[in-house]
C-alpha cells in the first residue's frame, strides 16, 4: 500500500534520513522505534507531504507521491496525526474534530463519525464545546487521534501518541488503536515506547539516525537481543 | 471651557466613531495577514490609496450608484491583492521575519512612486454625489449622509465577515491556518490559497476605505495611504492584531483617541496628533504588547 | 599586526589622495555627488551597526539624522538671524555660534543621547515591533520638529545654513566611521552584537546583557547618522522635517540590502545606490517622470531579495591586509 523507497531528506544543509526504504501493506500495523532524533518523525512528515525528499520516491496505492501537496496526501486517504498533537489551540473540541472532516461533504455521515469518535473517547464528548488548548494532555491525545479519524483514513500515521502521558491513557490509546485495525484502517505507528508498539504491531522497523538499522516482524524484533538492550529496558 | 459643552462632545463621538469605522476596516486586512503569515504589510494603506483613486474613476464614470462603486472597489482591491501577494510575498514566504517586512516597505514604495508618477503628487479633489453631502442634524450633533453610510456599510462588512470566518469552510479554514500552519496542512487545507484569499478580503477591504476615506476628507492624493495605513497597524495593534474582533476594537478606540485628542485640547495642539498616536503605540506595545483583547502567549512569534 | 596597520594606513592615504584629485579636477556638481557619496556611506556604515550586525531592524536612522542636522545648523547660525527665525530658542542656543566640527559633534550627541533615551523602552521588543516602534519615533521626531515652530520653523525648515561641508570634512567623516565601526566590530563589543543577531535567547543565557549591548550600537549608529545630518545640512544648506522621512529610511535599508551585511556591502550598497539616484536624476527632471528613481530602487531591491537575498557583498568584507600583502608581492 504505501513504499518508501531510498528516500533521503535534507533540512537546510543537514542530512536527516539516509536512504529510507519502508513498506506497509494494507491491513497492518507497522511500527518505526527508535530513539530520539533518529528520524521518525521527519519520516511521517516526509510521507504526508510537509516535507520533500531530495531524492528516492515514496508510492501510495501505486501513484507516486513523492512530490505531492499535504492537501492531495490527505484526498488519497492518509491522515498524519503529528507529534505533539498540534490541534487548533483556540478552537473546541467539536471545531477540531470538524475540521478533521475538512475535505469531506457528507453532512450526515460526518456527524454520524463525529459520534463514533465520541463513543471511541467518550470523554470528548463531554467536553465538546471546551477550548482545545484548555484540556488534558491524555484528552489533547485523544482529540488529536479523533481528528485523524474524522477524515475517514485508509491509513492512519500516529507519532508518538503516547508521549508524556499516564500508562492508564497509553493502554487506552493503544487498545483503539487495536480496534481500528481490526475495522480496516492500515496504521503507522511512530513510538518511544517500544515495549507497547511491539505488543500491538505486526512488523516492525528500528531507526538509528537517520536509517533504518533492522526490520523484521515485530516478534523477530522483540525477542532481538539489540533490540532488547537498547529500547527494550534489557 | 465654554467649547466643552455636551453638543460638542457628542460631535466629537459622532466623528470619532466615523473615523473608526474606516480604521476598522483597514486593520481588519492587516491583522488577517498577520495572523495567518505574521506578515506587517506596509504596502496595505497603499492599497487604500489605490481603492480611492479608482472610486474616483468609478464614480465619474458611472454616475451611478455609490453602492455600486463601493463594489466595484471591492472588486479591484481584491485582484491588486491577489497580485501582490503571488508575485512579492509568496516567493519570499519562507524567509526571515525583516525579509517580509522590507518586501513590504518596498512594495509601498512601489506603488506610491507609480501613483507619483502617474497621477502627479498633487492632491485631487473627491467629489462625491450631491445627495451624499446632505447634511443630518440631530440637535448639536450633525453628519453627512456619506458618514452614516460609511458608519453602516463598515459594521454590515465587519459582521458579515465575522460571520464568513466563524461559519464557512473557507472561515474555518482561515482561523485554522492563524492558529496553525502545519496541522491545517494536514486537515487537507490548501494553505496557499487561504493565504491568498486573506490578502485579497484584506485588500478589498483597504479599497473600500480609501473610498470612505476620500469622501470623508475631500481629497486624495498618491501619499495618502501611507499614514492611515501605519494607524490602521497602530489600531490593530491596540485591540489584538490576531483577531478581527480586536482589529475592530482597535479601529474604533484609535479613531476616538484620535478625535478626541484634536477635539479636546486646544487648537495649537493639534498638529501633535499623530506624535500621539505612535506614542501610543510605543506605550501599548511595551505594556501590553497583545492588545486589549489578545492572548499572552500569542505575542512570542 | 603590523600589516594590519599598515594597509590601514596606506588606505587613508590613497583616499585622501583621490580626494584631492578630485577637488582639484571636478567641477561643483560633481564634487557635490561625491560628497553625497560620501555621506550616504557614513549613514549606511553607522545603521549597519543595528541592521546588519545585531539583527536589529531599525527605521529610525532618519530621526537621528534630523536632530543632528537641525542642531548643527543652529549652532552654527550667527545669534542676530537666530533671534528673528527662531524667537523660542533657549539662551544657550540663540546666543551661540560655534565652529563647525563642534556643531557637528554636538549634533551628533545629543542624536546619541535621544536613542540612548528611545533604546531603553524600544529595544525590548523584537522583530517587526521593533521596527514599526522605530518608524513611530521617527514620525513622532518629525511631528515634533513640524509643530515646533518657533524654535525649529516648522515645515518651512531652516535655509541659508553656512555651506561648510566639503570633502575634506567629509573625508574625515567617512574614514573615523569605517574604522569606528571596525574596531567595535572587532572588539568583544562586536562579538556580543553577533551573538545576539544570531540568536537573542541563546545569547541572554549566555549572560550578555541584551540591553546594553542593544543600545551601544544603537547609539552609536546614531551619533554617526547625527554627524551625517549635521553634514547633510551644511551640503545642501535648506532642511525641512520632510528631509529626514520615510523614503530615507527605506534608501538606507535598500542600500544594506543589496550590499549585504558587512562594512564592505554598507559602502557597496552606498555607493551604489547613491550613483544609481545620481544618474537618474537629471533623467528624471527631464523626462518629468518623478519617482521613477524610487521605482527602480524598490524594484532593485525586490529582484535581490528574491534571488540574491544575502546582497553583493554577503557577509564577507574586503580583506584590506591580503590587498597590501598582494600588492607588495608584486612589487
Amino acid at each position: 500500500m504505501l513504499e518508501l523507497r531510498d528516500v533521503d531528506v535534507y533540512y537546510g544543509k543537514l542530512y536527516i534520513l539516509k536512504g529510507i526504504s519502508i513498506r506497509v501493506k494494507e491491513g497492518e500495523i507497522v511500527t518505526i522505534i527508535g530513539a530520539n532524533g533518529a528520524g521518525k518523525t521527519t519520516t511521517l512528515r516526509t510521507i504526508s507531504g510537509l516535507v520533500h525528499p531530495k531524492s528516492g520516491s515514496i508510492h501510495y496505492d501505486g501513484r507516486d507521491i513523492t512530490h505531492e501537496s499535504s492537501d492531495n496526501i490527505v484526498k488519497l486517504g492518509i491522515s498524519h496525526c503529528p507529534e505533539g498533537r498540534q490541534l487548533f489551540p483556540y478552537m473546541t473540541v467539536k471545531e477540531n474534530l470538524l475540521l478533521g472532516a475538512y475535505l469531506r461533504s457528507d453532512v450526515n455521515d460526518i456527524r454520524n463519525d463525529m459520534e463514533w469518535v465520541f463513543s471511541i473517547f467518550p470523554i470528548l464528548a463531554e467536553r465538546q464545546k471546551q477550548i482545545a488548548g484548555t484540556l488534558s494532555g491524555g484528552e489533547q491525545e485523544m482529540l488529536a487521534i479523533g481528528r485523524a479519524l474524522m477524515s475517514r483514513p485508509k491509513l492512519l500515521m500516529l507519532d508518538e501518541p503516547s508521549l508524556g502521558l499516564a500508562p492508564i491513557v497509553v493502554d487506552k490509546i493503544f487498545e483503539v488503536i487495536k480496534e481500528l485495525n481490526k475495522s480496516g484502517v492500515t496504521i503507522l505507528l511512530v513510538e518511544q515506547n517500544a515495549n507497547m508498539a511491539l505488543e500491538v504491531a505486526h512488523r516492525g522497523y528500528v531507526m538509528e539516525i537517520g536509517k533504518i538499522s533492522l526490520q523484521g516482524s515485530a516478534v523477530e524484533l522483540f525477542e532481538n537481543e539489540a533490540v532488547k538492550k537498547a529500547y527494550l529496558g534489557g | 471651557m465654554s467649547f466643552l459643552s455636551l453638543g460638542y462632545v457628542l460631535q466629537q463621538i459622532v466623528n470619532g466613531f466615523i473615523l473608526g469605522s474606516i480604521y476598522s476596516l483597514v486593520a481588519i486586512g492587516f491583522s488577517m495577514i498577520f495572523s495567518i503569515i505574521g506578515l506587517i504589510n506596509f504596502s496595505h494603506g497603499d492599497i487604500l490609496m489605490l481603492g480611492a483613486f479608482s472610486a474616483l474613476a468609478f464614480i465619474a464614470a458611472l454616475h451611478g450608484s455609490i453602492w455600486v462603486v463601493f463594489g466595484m472597489v471591492g472588486i479591484v482591491g481584491f485582484l491588486i491583492g491577489i497580485v501582490i501577494e503571488r508575485v512579492a510575498f509568496r516567493p519570499i514566504r519562507s524567509a526571515p521575519q525583516v525579509t517580509g517586512f522590507i518586501t513590504s516597505l518596498a512594495v509601498s514604495s512601489l506603488i506610491e512612486n507609480l501613483g507619483i508618477l502617474l497621477l502627479t503628487a498633487q492632491p485631487r479633489s473627491f467629489n462625491i454625489p450631491d445627495y451624499l453631502n446632505k447634511l443630518l442634524s440631530f440637535g448639536s450633533v450633525s453628519f453627512r449622509m456619506i458618514d452614516a453610510i460609511i458608519v453602516i456599510l463598515s459594521t454590515v462588512i465587519v459582521i458579515t465577515l465575522y460571520l464568513y470566518t466563524k461559519h464557512t469552510r473557507i472561515g474555518m479554514a482561515m482561523r485554522a491556518t492563524a492558529q496553525n500552519i502545519d496541522a491545517s496542512k494536514l486537515m487537507g487545507i490548501n494553505v496557499n490559497r487561504v493565504i491568498m484569499i486573506a490578502f485579497a478580503i484584506g485588500s478589498a477591504l483597504a479599497a473600500i476605505a480609501g473610498l470612505m476615506w476620500g469622501a470623508k476628507f475631500g481629497q486624495i492624493s498618491p501619499l495618502m495611504g501611507f499614514l492611515p495605513g501605519l494607524k490602521a497597524f497602530v489600531a490593530a495593534v491596540i485591540g489584538g492584531i490576531r483577531d478581527i474582533r480586536g482589529a475592530v476594537l482597535g479601529g474604533y478606540v484609535l479613531g476616538f483617541s484620535e478625535v478626541l485628542f484634536v477635539g479636546l485640547l486646544p487648537p495649537d495642539m493639534s498638529g501633535y496628533r499623530d506624535a500621539f498616536v505612535f506614542t501610543l503605540l510605543i506605550v501599548i506595545l511595551l505594556i501590553k504588547p497583545e492588545g486589549m483583547l489578545g492572548r499572552e502567549e500569542e505575542v512570542i512569534k | 599586526m603590523r600589516d594590519r596597520f599598515l594597509a590601514g594606513t596606506y588606505s587613508v592615504l590613497i583616499l585622501a589622495v583621490v580626494s584631492y584629485t578630485m577637488n582639484s579636477m571636478l567641477n561643483d556638481y560633481h564634487l557635490t555627488v561625491i560628497e553625497f557619496l560620501g555621506i550616504y556611506v557614513i549613514l549606511a556604515v553607522s545603521l549597519s551597526l543595528t541592521n546588519s550586525f545585531t539583527g536589529l531592524f531599525s527605521l529610525g536612522h532618519p530621526a537621528f539624522m534630523a536632530i543632528g542636522a537641525y542642531i548643527s545648523a543652529i549652532l552654527t547660525f550667527p545669534p542676530m538671524r537666530k533671534a528673528i527665525m527662531m524667537p523660542a530658542l533657549p539662551h544657550f542656543l540663540a546666543n551661540v555660534q560655534l565652529p563647525f566640527y563642534l556643531a557637528l559633534i554636538i549634533g551628533g550627541m545629543v542624536a546619541a543621547l535621544s536613542a540612548f533615551v528611545i533604546g531603553f523602552p524600544v529595544l525590548r521588543l523584537r522583530g517587526h515591533y521593533l521596527a514599526v516602534a522605530t518608524i513611530g519615533f521617527m514620525i513622532i521626531v518629525q511631528v515634533l520638529i513640524t509643530n515646533m515652530n518657533s524654535i525649529t520653523r516648522g515645515p518651512l525648515g531652516i535655509n541659508g545654513i553656512y555651506p561648510y561641508t566639503n570633502i575634506w570634512w567629509v573625508y574625515i567623516w567617512v574614514v573615523v566611521t569605517i574604522y569606528t565601526v571596525w574596531r567595535v566590530l572587532n572588539s568583544k563589543f562586536g562579538r556580543a552584537m553577533l551573538a545576539i543577531r544570531e540568536d537573542e535567547i541563546a545569547a541572554e543565557s549566555l549572560g550578555i546583557s541584551l540591553t546594553y549591548f542593544k543600545l551601544l550600537p544603537l547609539v552609536l549608529g546614531a551619533f554617526f547618522a547625527g554627524v551625517a545630518g549635521g553634514l547633510w545640512a551644511h551640503l545642501v544648506t535648506a532642511i525641512t522635517p520632510s528631509s529626514f522621512s520615510l523614503p530615507l529610511a527605506f534608501l538606507l535599508v535598500v542600500m544594506l540590502v543589496i550590499g549585504g551585511k558587512s562594512i564592505t556591502g554598507a559602502v557597496i550598497g552606498a555607493l551604489l545606490i547613491g550613483v544609481v539616484s545620481e544618474l537618474l536624476r537629471p533623467l528624471e527632471m527631464a523626462t518629468q517622470m518623478y519617482g521613477l528613481t524610487q521605482i527602480v530602487t524598490a524594484i532593485g531591491l525586490l529582484v535581490i531579495l528574491i534571488k540574491r537575498p544575502g546582497g553583493i557583498a554577503g557577509n564577507k568584507e574586503l580583506d584590506l591586509v591580503a590587498l597590501y600583502r598582494g600588492l607588495r608581492i608584486l612589487r
